[in-house]
């Protein structure tokens, strides 16, 4: 007992140390950067689990409100991956089952349950860039847009960000000119995106409001999306997050017609 | 007094639509705390709706009312988990002012468990649903209920329940699903209590509805249903099995002139995968109709050979479009064409049918517009259902659309219902 607690202090005073040195160890490269931040935003643990309360603000001030369960399983670090989202608000979508198997460098397989018709359909939807359920986070905002699509460069080193330039690699596939990423120097978390349009206008801000450590793994409890053009606000906020849950392959047409526990509670 | 009940509980459930809408703006109401409430004491989900819809037909139908649906739903769901499994219900009130009567529909109260890490056990009314058609249905022989589909109710509607118990095995090799009920289920046809339709003869309506003889005996007159299924690399591959009745009366008793229920088999397959950006998927089915072996029994439908191809993808940002091929084959044609009795109507060897689907999604996916079209060239008739729903709060919805037959001869499947032509509008306040 007294040994293992010695033993984490150890880990812990290396760790304090690890971090406090490592702005003067010299800047990563850019590749690894933007790597780094990508395991750190979208591959925590294993696995994990979150509750997720959606508030869609549209610009007229009226307010809708998505809640879910979100499951996530990686395939590997940093590459596939499976997600589980089940509804629980509003009434009309409860039950409902949405999963991706995402792919790299490929189209991401996407499947809708529709409890009410026990109906398992697979989306045809190819485009990553729409709207996640009707809110102002986009699919590829949720599951993760892949690191290869875009040239990265790193335009600014700050005190606490690496500000990163990103040039899609096949701009007709995108809504956005390019977008600029700011990441923290010491998590390596993605606090912020700023989005410029065709024009050069900034019309598109996602920003990190609040991280917490969930067991070692620094996590977004809660996130901003903000439309400049049209107006409107999705707020969302992470819940009961949990990682290494050790997930069993919850990802097939069994669990869609009949939700695991995991997804249940 | 029927009909006085019906239209009081029209009216009541109709108000109580409008009256809750003063609260309903909110997101805060009573019936949603009791639902929260439930949750957090009992750990009982509740959840629900009422709604009132209405539809009239456009032109005049010489057998029918005006109006094709008239009603008011309130609808409840309940389900409770438990150590060993979930307890599940969703029942419908109906005040149904075409057909002039207060029912009930209880459309699930089943219980599921896993007895084995490998295996699912459903047992008790559920909805059933498997196959890869857009509204298209081979290799799925569960109950529709043709009639609400035909009159606007909400999609959910078309899959009527059925009692069985489904048992659904798991493995690396494949999973299998069987599903066996008791007692013959059969779907809800147009029988002209409410839309008008070709008897054999001529388009009737409600004065001169179709009788059928029931399938009745319990494990007498029963069904199952198999599949087997497996995913390789993506590509969604099943086989099918089915040994029970047609869903609907493909026979008659030449002594009672009632349609009968023919007992039918049939097997089948269905592969479905991503292709070129979209999803592609075939099915084919063989209905082994076997109460006429050689089809020579004018009494009974003949055996058929079913297939479909269809391909969906995205067309635009929020915009999907859906193409489909069907076709029935029927078996035997020389000697269905030879028991014919003169003066009836012949049926084709081959009935095509194209379907289109396109959907967009429009103010942050709350207006979602939308049409489906069956057309087919052999029998030169179609059918169109346009739909507009609109999500005007997370509690509040309404939905309008429309039921378009049109056709060249009254005894195709949609021509026969070209009198039935309706629109249709309703709002929903969900709890």
């Amino acid at each position: 007992m007294k040994k293992s607690f010695l033993l984490s202090g150890i880990l812990m005073l290396h760790a304090m140390i690890w971090a406090a040195t490592l702005p003067a160890e010299g800047i990563p490269g850019v590749e690894e950067i933007v790597d780094r931040a990508n395991k750190v935003a979208y591959y925590a643990g294993d696995d994990g689990k979150a509750r997720v309360s959606m508030t869609i603000t549209d610009a007229q001030g009226r307010v809708r409100i998505r809640e879910f369960v979100i499951l996530r399983k990686d395939v590997s670090n940093g590459g596939e991956q499976k997600f589980y989202v089940y509804f629980k608000k509003p009434g009309d979508v409860r039950k409902m089952v949405f999963m991706v198997h995402k792919r790299i460098g490929a189209n991401d397989d996407r499947w809708l349950y529709l409890p009410a018709l026990d109906l398992v359909k697979r989306i045809a939807a190819s485009d990553k860039r729409t709207s996640f359920v009707g809110s102002h986070f986009l699919y590829e905002d949720v599951s993760g847009r892949s690191i290869i699509e875009d040239d990265h460069t790193l335009v600014e080193t700050s005190d606490d960000y690496f500000i990163l330039n990103n040039l899609p690699k096949d701009p007709s596939t995108v809504e956005f000119k390019s977008y600029k990423i700011w990441i923290d120097r010491r998590t390596f978390m993605p606090m912020k995106a700023e989005y410029l349009d065709k024009d050069k206008q900034l019309y598109r801000i996602v920003e990190a409001l609040e991280v917490k450590d969930i067991q070692g793994h620094p996590t977004v409890v809660k996130s901003r999306v903000r439309d400049l053009i049209n107006g409107g606000e999705t707020v969302s906020v992470f819940s009961d997050v949990s990682y290494d849950i050790g997930l069993g392959d919850i990802f097939t047409e069994r669990y869609l017609r009949s939700a695991p526990k995991e997804a249940r509670r | 007094m029927i009909a006085f009940m019906c239209r009081i509980i029209f009216i009541v459930t109709a108000s109580l639509v409008f009256v809750v809408s003063g609260s309903g703006i909110d997101n805060n109401t009573s019936a949603s705390e009791l639902g929260d409430w439930l949750y957090d004491r009992y750990e009982t989900e509740f959840y629900g709706f009422v709604e009132s819809r209405q539809g009239w037909r456009l032109q005049d139908d010489p057998f029918e009312e005006n109006e094709t649906i008239s009603e008011a739903r309130f609808q409840l769901e309940l389900s409770k988990e438990f150590d060993w499994g979930i307890i599940r219900f969703k029942g419908d009130l109906v005040g149904d002012r075409v057909l002039d009567e207060v029912r009930g529909e209880l459309r699930v109260l089943n219980i599921a468990f896993s007895p084995l890490k490998i295996m699912d056990i459903k047992a008790g009314r559920q909805i059933q649903t498997w196959g890869t058609g857009d509204l298209l249905f081979i290799n799925d022989l569960f109950p529709k209920d043709w009639e609400s589909f035909f009159i606007g109710r909400d999609d959910e509607y078309l899959k009527a329940p059925s009692d069985s118990i489904r048992a659904s095995f798991f493995s690396d090799i494949m999973n299998v699903d069987l599903s066996y009920s008791p007692l013959f289920n059969g779907s809800n046809y147009i029988d002209g209590s409410r839309l008008s339709y070709w008897n054999g003869a001529q388009i009737a309506g409600h004065e001169n509805t179709f009788n059928d003889d029931e399938r009745n005996r319990f494990f007498r007159d029963h069904e199952i249903s198999m599949r087997l299924s497996k995913t390789v690399n993506g590509v969604e591959l099943a086989l099918y099995g089915y040994n029970g009745f047609w869903q609907t009366p493909e026979g008659m008793d030449p002594a009672t002139g009632k349609g009968i229920y023919p007992r039918l088999r049939t097997v089948g397959g269905s592969l479905r995968a991503p292709v070129m950006g979209g999803i592609g998927y075939s099915e084919a089915g063989y209905y082994d109709s076997h109460q006429d072996k050689n089809g020579d029994n004018l009494f009974v439908r003949n055996s058929e050979v079913r297939f479909l191809a269809g391909y969906e993808r995205e067309l635009a940002r929020n915009v999907t479009g859906g193409l489909q091929y069907y076709l029935e084959w029927m078996l035997d044609y020389s000697d269905y064409e030879s028991s014919l009795l003169p003066g009836t109507v012949q049926k084709d060897e081959h009935r095509h049918v194209l379907t289109l689907r396109l959907t967009r999604l429009m103010m942050n996916q709350n207006l979602k517009a939308s049409v489906f079209a069956y057309y087919s060239p052999s029998d030169q008739d179609a059918y169109f259902r346009p739909k507009l729903h609109y999500k005007v709060s997370d509690r509040w919805s309404i939905e309008t659309g429309g039921n378009i037959f049109t056709g060249k001869d009254d005894h195709t499947f949609f021509a026969q219902l070209e009198d039935n032509t309706n629109v249709y509008a309703g709002v929903r306040y969900i709890f």
